[in-house]
């Protein structure tokens, strides 16, 4: 079990000050100027050999992503675009550091931006976010008085600024050219990559665009020491992770700890149990609605990482655990899921435009079981029809939780559809 | 923009407005104020609230916004009905945003979204109360699971609610009584309800 010395969101629950003097007492801003010192390139080698996986979903590797960035400012000017977006059904991680670890993820953006050479960072926060987004406002005018942002950021001759800018309602904008198009002031419709946003990204210039726990956690990483993160979790999958843990548990809640601890002991220790015990427990959605749901039998054993799971066909996404108990109606669970991608598709590519829709209304039939068995095979085939035939990945997690539910729960499909059969063609005279 | 009867004839903004419009178009580079689209229809929409009690962008404040920016009156028309926050119709001084989505409805928002109509007496979606208090709108994933099921009202979570304590809430608005936001059962933040279990060993020099 990690230790309460190994967090690094120590402010998780908002009991202590988010304030910038609270934050101080926490460690954060602590030898600031000196970790600039060391330079770009040292920085990123620190943030390689850490191990630090994205912590937006994808998990590509974070210093690997920053060193992709021009080697020496042209003439467009670099940026730093950090994705608060945290829209991912089940997700509820980034909320906690916007709202009570700010300067965290102040401090990262200023140390980041230096790493790739962006005077200039935006931080693009969902729209709902309104109270966070004053939060995190606040610390942001925090450290420009203080100045540790601003002319000659904590005293190291670099000029930063950070702006906080907010989102209006469209989960598409948390992939990162939708993001971009949106920052833009553009419909959030994503871009055809190549070029990436590396080469031609925010404004058509170099951008890098990073979840916010992934940057929240840069500076700890650079004090405490490449080496204290990566013999944290397991090899490839190394470090601390926040975890939001929904559903059927008996206490809910937000916990951080190491990659690679048993979903069992994560929902145990922390969200006091499966709600009726272990054994009642029916299936779990581990890293948010796009990730392939996974029944009992794996969750009895499976790890919480990204290869563990990448294993069993499923995903870590972004650690967004959903549990469900065996009172759970799965086929509507999942249902509910196409319908929110169906909401969501933005609609520029037509195999996701109409495939959500499509996968919708034959869900919404299969969870009344008004539907023939080899229907299932139909949807199934569907799914990979839209899956990587689309410009973004929203056509992908679309096509995975029903594939997930055909793959574990196929029987559960025929039998509701035989029931549905049954009442259909039996005799009305008895009524 | 379906009822044209409600679509005002002028819009401009005020001077609370123009500050704001000031700080945020201060945040972008010359020659991308269109970055400023997304901020501006917010500030419309705060403004409509602050003067009418009805948060929402006219037709005719897309024009004033799209002029300001400098952009073609279409390209924010695209932007303020791509974006599910800009009500493009008037709504009640409160606008319930419940989410539906499976991890709230594990936790029972069916609950949450009968014990809103119970109060309100609105049946559908997208619908005003006759008292024009309220706006029933389903939101997706609002992004506080492990507090769920919640709605947001305006711009603040109630969280961890069920049929009950959103019967309760609602009846305080209908009063004018405004509660505090977060858990409604004492519960801090996204900590285990009971208390957290985790950071409890470490201490910190008290600020505040």
């Amino acid at each position: 079990m990690l230790s309460d010395q190994d967090r690094i969101f120590t402010n998780l629950y908002g009991i202590l000050d988010p304030g910038l003097a609270g934050a101080r007492a926490r460690g954060d801003w602590d030898g600031t100027a000196s970790i600039l010192a060391r330079g770009r390139e040292a920085i990123i080698e620190e943030m390689k050999a850490s191990g630090l996986r994205g912590r937006g979903g994808a998990g590509f590797p974070t210093g690997m992503k920053w060193s992709f960035m021009p080697k020496t400012v042209g003439d467009r000017p670099h940026y730093l675009v950090v994705n608060a977006d945290e829209s991912e059904p089940g997700t509820c991680k980034d909320r906690d550091i916007l709202r009570h670890d700010p300067h965290k993820l102040v401090e990262g953006c200023l140390i980041a931006s230096f790493a790739m050479g962006a005077n200039a960072c935006y931080v693009y926060m969902r729209g709902e976010f309104a109270n966070e987004a004053v939060a995190f406002q606040k610390a942001i005018d925090e450290a420009y008085d203080a100045g540790l942002i601003g002319r000659n950021a904590c005293g190291s001759g670099f000029d930063f600024d950070l702006y906080l800018h907010r989102g209006a309602g469209a989960y598409i904008c948390g992939e990162e050219t939708a993001l971009l198009e949106s920052l833009e002031g553009k419909k959030g419709m994503p871009r055809l990559k190549p070029p990436f946003p590396a080469a031609v990204g925010l404004y058509g210039c170099p951008t890098t665009v990073n979840n916010v726990e992934s940057i929240a956690v840069a500076p700890t990483i650079l004090r405490r020491g490449a080496a204290w993160f990566s013999a944290l979790g397991r090899p490839k999958n190394a470090g601390t992770k926040l975890f939001c843990i929904s559903g059927h548990v008996n206490k809910p809640c937000n916990v951080e700890e190491e990659l690679g601890i048993p979903l069992r002991e994560l929902l145990e220790k922390y969200a006091g149990g499966v709600r009726g015990g272990w054994d009642n427990l029916l299936a779990v959605i581990p890293g948010g609605a796009s990730v392939p749901v996974l029944p009992k039998s794996i969750c009895d054993t499976v790890l919480m990482d990204f290869d563990s799971l990448r294993e069993v066909r499923s995903g870590l996404g972004t650690a967004a655990v959903i549990v469900m108990d065996k009172s759970t109606d799965i086929i509507k669970a999942i249902a509910r899921l196409s319908a929110f991608y169906k909401h969501e598709s933005c609609g520029q590519c037509t195999p996701c435009r109409e495939g959500t829709g499509w996968m919708m209304r034959v869900m919404n039939r299969m969870v009344q079981g008004r539907a023939e068995p080899d229907e299932i095979d139909t949807l199934e085939q569907v799914t990979r029809q839209v899956e990587g035939h689309t410009i973004c990945a929203l056509g992908d997690a679309a096509a995975w939780p029903i594939q997930g539910l055909i793959r574990h729960f196929r029987p559960v499909m025929e039998e509701r559809i035989a029931a549905y059969k049954a009442g259909r063609t039996m005799p009305m005279a008895a009524e | 923009m379906t009822d044209h009867s409600d679509q005002p004839s002028h819009f401009a903004f005020d001077a609370t407005s123009e500050a704001e419009i000031a700080t945020i178009l201060a945040k972008y580079p010359s020659g991308k104020q269109a970055s400023g689209v997304i901020p501006l229809l917010y500030v419309v929409q705060k403004q409509m609230g602050r003067l009418t009690g009805s948060a929402w962008v006219p037709r005719v404040a897309m024009d004033v916004v799209a002029e300001t920016l400098g952009m073609a009156p279409i390209r924010v028309y695209e932007v303020a009905t791509f974006y599910l926050m800009f009500n493009t119709a008037p709504i009640g001084k409160f606008h319930l945003q419940v989410c539906t989505t499976t991890p709230c409805w594990l936790r029972g928002s069916d609950e949450v979204v009968a014990a809103c109509r119970k109060v309100t007496g609105i049946k559908g979606w997208k619908e005003t109360s006759e008292d024009g208090l309220f706006t029933m709108t389903e939101v997706e994933c609002l992004g506080a699971c492990v507090n769920a099921p919640l709605i947001q009202v305006n711009d603040d979570n109630y969280e961890d609610l069920d049929f009950d304590s959103t019967v309760a809430l609602l009846e305080s608005l209908r009063r004018g009584e405004i509660p505090p936001r977060g858990p409604v059962n004492g519960r801090q933040t996204s900590a285990p309800e009971g208390g957290p279990t985790t950071l409890t060993t470490l201490n910190f020099a008290k600020t505040e």
